[in-house]
């Protein structure tokens, strides 16, 4: 079975979290080792999802964690128990 | 694995909370803050609204906690309370009309095509000091609608499971998978041509 590069696309997130049926999975395997664009489009996917995961790319405002922990102590204080 | 682990620890730390030593709860809550508020953040898009509901949510799970069942795992019930504190907020403020045009539209929507590259010099995470790097990233996720926002975040920053984040969503399993396909490859749509640029080779001194 060959596919075209439309097909590969619309598989490049089942491919990343590994969740394509074996057949399709190899198809898609065989089509990303000659062609290109589809890998790069493959690469640069994995690539920005790793990236934009990050921690750094959201800051936590400053203070946060011990505003949240004064608040949930008030909290604890106000309850006998959860 | 360490995942087992942190669960098991876990349920001990729950079980001494509700046998009366409250104050583990500040320990049991401490690795789950920055994900929680960055969720909360990137769906409200607003620092002082997602620190506010970060709280809510937080406290929400300590009133709650005997009711957690040790079947699911606490990080992903504090998603989802976090999650439903979020979208509630998000409703009151009613800040949602172009995100639920979005959603009607879901099985409609055409063909994410992706950006098309002949060659993808990997980004390394290096380029995340870079404050204008972080903005461009934060921005593309700012602009996913709210209902690829929200698969993106579940599966790729709070790293549920497909099932788990349909579960949480409240939708089906393939709904979510075409979900997180729109919304992987609307970032890689808006990012790649725009990251491209960043050559990791050249370097700025901007204080030369």
């Amino acid at each position: 079975m060959v596919i075209d590069c439309k097909h590969v696309w619309d598989a490049i997130s089942g491919y990343l979290d590994n969740t394509l049926a074996p057949e399709v999975r190899e198809v898609v395997q065989k089509h990303l080792e000659h062609c290109s664009i589809c890998s790069a489009v493959l690469d640069s996917t994995r690539n920005i999802l790793i990236l934009t995961a990050d921690d750094r790319v959201f800051e936590l405002p400053a203070g946060f964690s011990e505003r949240l922990h004064a608040r949930l102590d008030e909290e604890m204080q106000a309850s006998s128990s959860p | 694995m360490t995942d087992t682990l942190a669960e098991n620890g876990e349920a001990r730390i729950i079980a001494a909370i509700l046998a009366g030593q409250k104050d583990l709860f500040h320990d049991l809550i401490r690795p789950y803050e920055r994900h929680v508020y960055v969720m909360t953040f990137a769906i409200l898009k607003n620092e002082a609204d997602a620190e506010e509901v970060t709280q809510e949510a937080f406290l929400k799970a300590w009133r709650a906690l005997a009711s957690f069942r040790a079947e699911a795992r606490f990080s992903t019930w504090l998603v989802s309370i976090a999650l439903n504190e979020a979208r509630g907020r998000l409703r009151r403020k009613n800040q949602a009309p172009t995100d639920s045009i979005d959603e009607t539209h879901e099985d409609g929507t055409p063909h994410v095509s992706p950006a098309l590259l002949r060659d993808w010099r990997e980004i390394p995470s290096e380029m995340l000091e870079r404050a204008e790097v972080r903005s461009l990233l934060r921005a593309a996720i700012d602009n996913l609608p709210l209902i690829y926002r929200e698969i993106f975040l579940l599966r790729d920053l709070e790293e549920l499971s497909v099932n788990e984040c349909a579960a949480t969503l409240g939708i089906s399993v393939s709904a979510a998978k075409v979900r997180l396909h729109r919304a992987r490859l609307l970032l890689q749509k808006d990012l790649a041509p725009q990251l491209k640029h960043l050559n990791p080779k050249r370097r700025w001194f901007p204080w030369s």
